[in-house]
């Protein structure tokens, strides 16, 4: 599929609240995919380029919600595409950006901006569903660039992506590495959506659940795993908290509110 | 032209969103702002009560680009603070994954953020098929450091294996080996790169200031570790940060803003330069010799040149490094260990775009009080000092003239935006 660059589906990319590492992921993935250049067209994509659109089909969103100022951008956003897919962690979880929603904002605004903080508007950060629409998500953190192409491909073929839906253990078993618990330490491998080949446990680090909570985890089950590890009920919280704090506190709400 | 408007919303090719504002009105410069625009990032208060264990974890998330060098200033700062002894071996690997960033990082903005200003387009992109070659050679080198730091800590963004006191993975002597190959092949490339870089149209423009970068004694160009030192005369210890960055608020920034002796001062590769030409490879400084790049070098849009001899020093050294760590053979040593779990220390490094620093205080393992800076947010000060000695001398160019000469100004710096919007007071409880 291919065509002149007039007839190819207009593609833009938007960032928020984010290292923009996973933009940079998508650079890379167009280095050694080209052939996706051929089938796309790029009308915005401000970190690599100063070209600027406001007509495109398929928007790709990196990056957190953090401010109520951003939520009006993001609503024209959906309303111009037709198709929305938030991209990494921040966009499709709140990320990193979300271990502050545990502590009361404004603390955490006083502790970083002093005296000054009331001249930077913030709020607690969100996924990118919470405030609009999203059709798809690429995970990760960052995006992992082969997943990147592989959903790429199936939304220019009119077909929705589909993320496997089971946990990171399986494939960390199919890698034959080592299990993290058998080596001291802890890994949300059993609760985490693969997908990531799991990259982290193979070069020596437990996952941290990057990528978002699998459907229907077992969490009471394995928060008894963590505490047979030596957790106690701070660290278990602590654990859950570097990606997980938005879905593990609504979990929270779901089980116990 | 006696008034001139010019407002850039959201600089393109640059990392992060940063506005360019400036008004003149019958020849007299009213505002001349770079506005950092980013959202704040409350980095610091997601440290507090984490485990150091975790922090190159989480301030690696910082920046995509940089974050081998948030994450190497983040473990410099708990070894620092928990009297942590370094192998050799870590040592090297450290230093050799800290210059695949670099190269990555460098060859990113000189091809992909730059180029497109002197050859007349918007991106990289139309390039692939008007000079192949050209984008060709900027890939091959991006994924030569993406493969090198692949190799040692499982990814660039963000890296997996990198560990307080060491590493929990480690590259096999074949991936060495081929990465060798593949640096030697790379030495064409360099040349090409110089070559490329001898036919940009550099605007003129000179505006001293102090230069600032971190220097060893040890004769290695510093990158990681050592003493800061200013062309202005001065050398602090890495745990005296803070009395040359000077932190100040501006309304208009979410980065804070430095300065040290002068009103701003500069850091990054020209600064490096700077500081440092004489510990360059002397491969390097054929380089430099070739582009004209002399010390003190004052024109910020050299920062770009100075940027392509630091690629030739990185492929050089990198072989240096690959070479030092095949002869003793990589051994998988467990991370040493901490002699204590309570302690302050400050962990610096020279990130592609200037030093960084990270300061921690752990109380039992956990981190109570810390405080980053920021390459970008020290040059803030000094880009919008460059913007208010540029413009006056634009004033019988057009609107779109001035504008496209700041946008260049801004991007030569290379500005890390995201980077810079999480800084701030420190505040140690």
């Amino acid at each position: 599929m291919s065509g002149t660059v007039n007839e190819l589906p207009r593609v833009a990319f938007f960032d928020f609240t984010s290292c923009e590492g996973c933009q940079l992921t998508v650079l890379d993935a167009l280095q050694t995919h080209p052939e996706l250049l051929k089938v796309v067209n790029i009308v915005e994509f401000r970190e690599a380029s100063s070209a600027r659109s406001e007509d495109y089909q398929i928007a790709f969103i990196e990056g957190s919600c953090t401010r109520p100022g951003d939520e009006a951008r993001l609503r024209k956003i959906r309303e111009t595409a037709v198709y929305v897919i938030a991209l990494g962690a921040c966009a499709h979880l709140g990320g990193i950006n979300a271990i502050r929603n545990r502590q009361p904002l404004p603390d955490v605004r006083q502790y970083v901006y002093g005296d000054k903080a009331e001249w930077y508007d913030t709020y607690p950060a969100r996924a990118i569903s919470q405030v609009i629409e999203v059709d798809a998500v690429i995970p990760g953190c960052p995006i992992d660039r082969d997943e990147f192409v592989r959903i790429v491909s199936v939304l220019l073929q009119g077909r929705q992506p589909k993320l496997p839906d089971y946990p990171m253990c399986i494939e960390c078993k199919l890698h034959e590495n080592i299990c993290v618990f058998e080596r001291g330490q802890v890994c949300l491998g059993p609760i985490t959506r693969a997908g990531c080949n799991a990259i982290c446990p193979a070069y020596g680090y437990g996952c941290e659940g990057c990528r978002g909570l699998v459907s229907a985890p077992n969490m009471e089950s394995f928060q008894e795993v963590l505490a047979q590890h030596g957790l106690n009920q701070a660290e278990i919280d602590e654990k859950l908290s570097l990606f997980l704090t938005n879905q593990t506190l609504l979990e929270k709400e779901l089980v116990h509110g | 032209m006696a008034n001139v408007k010019v407002n850039v919303h959201h600089l393109t090719r640059v990392e992060g969103h940063g506005n360019i504002v400036v008004d003149v009105v019958n020849g007299e410069l009213k505002q001349c702002d770079l506005q950092i625009v980013e959202t704040p990032r409350f980095f610091e208060a997601m440290l507090r009560g984490k485990p150091y264990q975790n922090a190159s974890h989480i301030t690696s998330r910082i920046c995509g680009i940089c974050a081998v060098g948030h994450a190497t200033a983040s473990l410099r700062a708990s070894e620092m603070a928990l009297g942590v002894e370094l192998s050799e071996q870590t040592k090297l690997l450290r230093r050799l994954n800290f210059l695949g960033e670099l190269l990555d990082s460098h060859v990113l903005h000189a091809y992909m953020l730059i180029a497109p200003d002197f050859l007349g387009v918007p991106s990289v992109i139309p390039l692939a098929n008007t000079a192949p070659d050209v984008v060709l050679r900027a890939l091959r080198l991006k994924k030569l450091a993406g493969d090198l730091c692949q190799a040692i800590a499982g990814r660039h963004t963000h890296p997996i294996a990198m560990v307080v006191g060491g590493f929990s993975h480690f590259p096999t002597a074949n991936q060495l080996y081929e990465l060798r190959a593949r640096f030697e092949a790379a030495r064409a490339d360099v040349v090409a790169t110089a070559d490329l870089f001898q036919t940009l149209k550099l605007p003129q423009f000179e505006r001293e200031t102090e230069y600032i970068a971190l220097r060893r004694d040890d004769g290695v160009y510093g990158f990681i570790d050592g003493d800061i030192v200013s062309t202005d005369n001065g050398r602090w210890p890495i745990s005296a940060y803070q009395s040359v960055t000077n932190e100040y608020l501006v309304p208009h920034s979410s980065a804070k803003h430095a300065q040290n002796q002068r009103e701003s001062y500069m850091v990054g590769a020209l600064a490096r330069f700077n500081v440092n030409h004489d510990l360059l490879h002397p491969v390097a400084k054929e380089v430099a010799a070739g582009l004209g790049l002399k010390p003190k070098a004052t024109n910020p849009y050299l920062i770009t040149v100075a940027q392509g001899v630091e690629i030739a020093h990185c492929v050089e050294e990198a072989i240096q490094l690959i070479d030092a760590l095949l002869a003793r053979e990589i051994a998988w040593e467990d991370p040493a260990l901490p002699t204590r779990e309570s302690g302050e220390g400050v962990g610096a490094c020279e990130v592609p775009r200037g030093t960084l620093f990270h300061h921690y205080v752990i109380e039992d393992g956990q981190i109570v009080g810390s405080n980053c800076i920021i390459p970008t947010g020290q040059n803030l000060a000094n880009i919008e000092l460059d913007m208010k000695a540029l413009v006056p001398t634009m004033l019988d160019r057009t609107q779109q003239q001035i504008t496209h000469a700041l946008e260049m100004l801004v991007r030569a710096y290379d500005p890390c935006i995201s980077c810079s919007t999480h800084l701030l007071d420190v505040k140690f409880e």
